[in-house]
């Protein structure tokens, strides 16, 4: 008997993979240049850049703001990534943990046992994840189905604006900001609909 | 009138009317359990019973193919709420987000009733400390926003402790927020329908209801569908649709080949009769025998099969014969018009091929396939009311003056050929020698063991119903453990003590995974004792405080965990009905019921699909892992190795019937005949024809089943009558009535041959394999019956008809 509980979003094929990008540092925000609604041409020009990259590894730094918590989280380590759906995080900082996700099954060691999450299974995790990914992979249709999109500046410093356009979706994230320089993702910023925060920013190392 | 001819036509008349009575008033049942053996043992018979009345016989597989995600997403969903409006169904499932929130909020809900990890230790100071330290973890992973958002209600991690050991690997994937194959191009739904899988009509109804609601859910996209790629397509499988397809396959093939015998044997009587009257009068017989048999077999087995009444043709074959002997042997008298007066040894013969051919269908009479005790009940009678109406109401029928062509010319013609085309003896004996060889080379593999072989269900729509069950998540029973007990409580009991035993051979890599119902539904036992296990508010309050000192967590953070945890400490018990609404009502359904006085649980395995392994389940180990339980109370099945074992010993049952079959034949003709080189010559030929068709079978790579071996019993009854008359003619050494005999068996056999050649075009197993054995085998039995005669009678019997024409 089927009692799964199914994926709510559109992941065919899927997790599409995650791509730590080449690039420096974190970009300055570009206070004051408002391009709404997306420059065609540059988000098309961004998406097949993006598409080509199939391997990569990269340090992150994430801090996450969190109401529940007395001080922000801060957790640091590498990410891995090979071509079509494996992606690695591996935690360093504060305390060694790792999770592989692969064909929409999160497998992850905590605390030292294994604990394996079928993602579809919750839907909660879907819209950060499914944003990156998709944007890693130039899949702008996946996007646009999923949120209202703003992309502002051009291919040399970049910023993707999601808006979720799924209430189910709104109800727990606000917007996702995504930047980077060419092909490289440097930062994720997700900001939740309840006012807690997480900024993770990428260092590609190769 | 003659008062005896009176009395017979009166009897007849009345018998007749009856029978049509009995036939008008009986029940037909038109389902498959014709064919499906009765299970010898109560487990068995549980779980046959389970296969076909409980919930999976009820479940609809739903494909919907072509165009595109979205618009099949669409049709999923108009599909789902279009039979959700109507009554026919129980449950319609599409795995929409809707339904998964419910699923999710249930399980949310419910995390300490369902949760594994609920124990005394686990909401101790030490124990909320590792469990809610491992949250925190988790919070820096990718799965962090869920775990945050879990944090203060669920920070102990239950929810996911439930979702963990909900067997997902068989889950179906998502597309567009419906269930949809692994590669996204096929949108899946699973329809319950209200009528029970043996309900072949409410089936049929449901069926039909699902196709308009497709046609009309995809009609909008249907007009838009040009430019979308290939227009929608349904697709639809489960026992339903074998069922119903089936039983329309049946009935369509019955029907036809009905028909298309009766032309042909009708065409060929005309043909040689030359007189409609005639014609008529010999199928006389042959109606009544039909009428009777039906009237029998509604009398004695109480319900009439479909494939009962499509097997009439067999009887059509071999009754007509008795009409033809009797016309056709009789002396014409003066110029081809004659006065019926058939010899009394004609009747002798005919007699004793009754009896013959009753001996060898009496042997299907015990059969464990009930179509098969049918089918055995309407022949005997059918025969014996068949060749009563040719004795005794027949002759009282003919017209003063009935035209019967003579047919001696043909039958002289006929051992004209005969006794030119000589075999010597020796070279039947290398014939038989030969196929005896055949058949023992290929003594491995003779038979086919597979039950499937006689289903009537197409490989294609076999392997179509494996895909979408597959993608479907939907439970495979080829492994099955089957727990019984006296009510639901101790079911569940025993299905948690069992699930976990099968744990660890999971563990082990020798299953991959199992269902289990008493994941969704605990036994109240253990929902007691999980509840149990939760401090009171004060309390956890109190260890809160302890866990959590050294923790980043801030103040407060964890009040609703404590405000839940005190509600779920006195919340109801968890029953079926609190599932209601939910997917796993129907996991439960499925998988735990009530029959009689005794409670059943069902767990399907799941094969470990993993690196190096087969895919196949070791039910020896499965076993050795359950060894503790009573095997009265958890029983672990392979069902196709269940299911061949039985066949197995219908196969042996059915060698052994018809053996014995073989053996009263035998015996019959010995005590009539008291000679046994006259029961060697009627013995032969038959025994000769079996062989050589067998061997035929066997050599072109033909397993044989169940239904051929019926068949070859078939061949020993219908040729006996040839063999029978040749016996006749030879111990009376008359080679002036030869012709005529030789000419009636060449008819006989002729209407035998296309009766069941027409059967071999049926594309149900069980007909095709018994006709494609008795058409060549009657052939055979009446050429070698011929030729085993000595020449110098039949070169008498061409040169009487010389003399007579001169």
């Amino acid at each position: 008997m089927s009692r799964s509980m199914p994926r709510r979003l559109d992941r065919r094929g899927g997790w599409r993979g995650w791509a730590p990008q080449a690039g420096v540092a974190v970009l300055a925000m570009l206070w004051g240049l408002t391009v709404t609604a997306a420059d065609a041409s540059g988000l098309d020009e961004l998406m097949a850049l993006l598409a080509q990259r199939k391997h990569g590894v990269a340090s992150f730094e994430q801090n996450q703001f969190l109401s529940v918590l007395k001080r922000p989280a801060h957790s640091s380590g590498t990410l891995t990534y090979d071509a079509p759906d494996h992606l690695e995080q591996r935690t360093l900082e504060p305390r060694a943990q790792s999770a592989v996700l692969d064909h929409g099954v999160l497998t992850m060691q905590v605390g030292g046992h294994e604990r394996q999450l079928r993602l579809q299974d919750y839907p909660q995790l879907a819209p950060m994840l499914d944003s990156i990914l998709a944007t890693l992979a130039g899949d702008r249709g996946t996007l646009e189905r999923l949120f209202r999109l703003e992309f502002e500046g051009d291919l040399a410093h970049w910023r993707l604006l999601m808006r979720p356009l799924d209430t189910g979706l709104a109800a727990h994230v606000a917007s996702i900001r995504v930047s980077g320089e060419r092909d490289a993702v440097l930062e994720v910023e997700v900001q939740q609909a309840d006012g807690d925060r997480s900024v993770m920013s990428i260092t590609p190392r190769e | 009138m003659k008062p005896a001819r009176a009395l017979a036509l009166g009897v007849w008349l009345l018998a007749m009317a009856l029978a049509a009575l009995i036939v008008a008033r009986a029940r037909y049942s038109a389902d498959l359990s014709a064919f499906l053996p009765r299970a010898p043992s109560a487990a068995q018979q549980v779980l046959v019973d389970q296969l076909q009345n409980g919930l999976a016989a009820r479940l609809i597989l739903i494909g919907i193919d072509g165009a595109d995600s979205v618009l099949r997403a669409r049709i999923s969903n108009e599909l789902k709420a279009r039979l959700e409006a109507q009554g026919a169904f129980l449950a319609v499932s599409n795995g929409d987000a809707q339904s998964a929130d419910r699923d999710r909020q249930f399980v949310f809900e419910h995390r300490y009733e369902l949760s594994p990890a609920v124990t005394a230790e686990r909401f101790s100071v030490e124990g909320l400390r590792a469990a809610i330290s491992a949250s925190l973890d988790l919070i820096n992973s990718p799965a962090g926003l869920f775990a945050q958002s879990m944090l203060r209600s669920d920070p102990t991690g239950e929810t996911v402790q439930v979702m963990e050991q909900l067997d997902t690997d068989a889950a179906p994937h998502t597309a567009q927020g419906v269930w949809s194959s692994a590669d996204g191009q096929r949108a899946l739904l699973l329809a319950e329908t209200r009528a029970l899988g043996s309900d072949t009509d409410g089936q049929a109804e449901a069926l039909a209801r699902i196709r308009s609601a497709f046609a009309a859910a995809s009609a909008p996209m249907r007009q838009g569908a040009g430019s979308s790629g290939a227009a929608p397509r349904l697709l639809l499988s489960g026992p339903a649709v074998f069922a119903v397809n089936a039983r329309s396959t049946i009935e369509g093939e019955a029907t036809r080949l009905a028909l298309l015998s009766t032309t042909l044997i009708v065409a060929l009587l005309l043909l040689v009769y030359r007189s409609p009257t005639t014609l008529l009068l010999g199928l006389l017989p042959v109606v009544s025998g039909a009428l009777a048999g039906v009237a029998g077999v509604a009398l004695g087995a109480g319900v009439v099969h479909g494939v009962t009444l499509g097997f009439g043709i067999t009887l059509i074959g071999e009754s007509v014969d008795y009409s033809i002997y009797l016309f056709v042997q009789s002396r014409p008298g003066g110029l081809g018009r004659l006065r019926l007066q058939a010899p009394r040894r004609l009747w002798q013969t005919i007699g004793l091929g009754m009896l013959t051919s009753v001996c060898g269908f009496a042997s299907l009479l015990p059969s464990s396939f009930p179509g098969l005790a049918q089918l055995g009940l309407y022949s005997i009678t059918g025969l014996i009311v068949a060749a009563a109406v040719t004795r005794l109401v027949l002759p009282q029928l003919l017209p003063q003056r009935l035209y019967i062509r003579d047919l001696t010319p043909w039958g002289a013609a006929a051992a004209r050929l005969l006794s030119r085309w000589r075999v010597p003896t020796f070279i039947f004996a290398l014939i038989g020698l030969l196929c005896i060889a055949v058949l023992w080379e290929h003594r491995a593999t003779l038979w086919n063991r597979d039950l499937s072989a006689l289903s009537p269900v197409s490989a294609a729509a076999q392997a179509l119903d494996a895909q979408l069950r597959g993608e479907l998540g939907a439970p495979d029973i080829s492994n099955l453990i089957v727990i019984s007990g006296p009510d639901q409580e101790s079911v569940l009991q025993r299905a948690q003590i069992v699930g976990q035993q099968l744990d660890r051979l999971v563990a082990d890599g020798v299953i991959g995974g199992y269902e289990n119902p008493a994941r969704y539904l605990p036994s109240l036992a253990l929902q007691a004792a999980r509840r149990a296990s939760l401090p009171d508010a004060a309390t956890l309050r109190q260890r809160l405080a302890a866990a959590t000192a050294q923790l980043p967590l801030r103040e407060g953070t964890l009040e609703e965990f404590a405000t839940q945890v005190a509600a779920a400490r006195s919340a109801p018990a968890l029953t079926r009905g609190t599932l209601e609404h939910t997917s796993m009502a129907l996991a439960v359904d499925a998988l735990l019921w009530q029959q009689g006085q005794q409670w059943h649980a069902l767990l399907p395995l799941r094969a470990n699909l993993g690196a190096g392994r087969s895919g196949d389940i070791d039910i020896m180990r499965v076993r050795a892992g359950l060894a503790s339980n009573g095997t009265d109370t958890v029983l672990a099945l392979n069902m196709k190795q269940e299911s061949d074992a039985l066949y197995d010993s219908y196969l042996r049952e059915a060698g052994h019937l018809a053996l014995a079959g073989f053996a009263a034949i035998v015996l019959l003709l010995s005590i009539v005949l008291r000679s046994a080189v006259r029961v060697a010559r009627v013995i032969a030929p038959l025994a000769l024809a079996v062989l050589v068709v067998s061997a035929l079978m066997v050599g072109n790579g033909v397993q044989l089943t169940i239904l051929h071996l019926i068949g070859l019993l078939l061949i020993v009854a219908v040729g006996s009558n040839y063999a029978l008359f040749f016996d006749r003619r030879l111990a009376d050494r008359d080679s002036a009535e030869l012709p005529l005999t030789l000419a009636s068996l060449l008819i006989a056999n002729a209407c035998t041959v296309l009766g069941f050649g027409v059967l071999a075009l049926a594309r149900v197993p069980v007909l095709s394999a018994l006709g494609s054995t008795v058409a060549p085998g009657a052939l055979l039995a009446l050429w070698f019956a011929a030729l085993l005669m000595p020449p110098a009678l039949l070169m008498d019997a061409a040169r009487v008809e010389a003399q007579q024409r001169a």
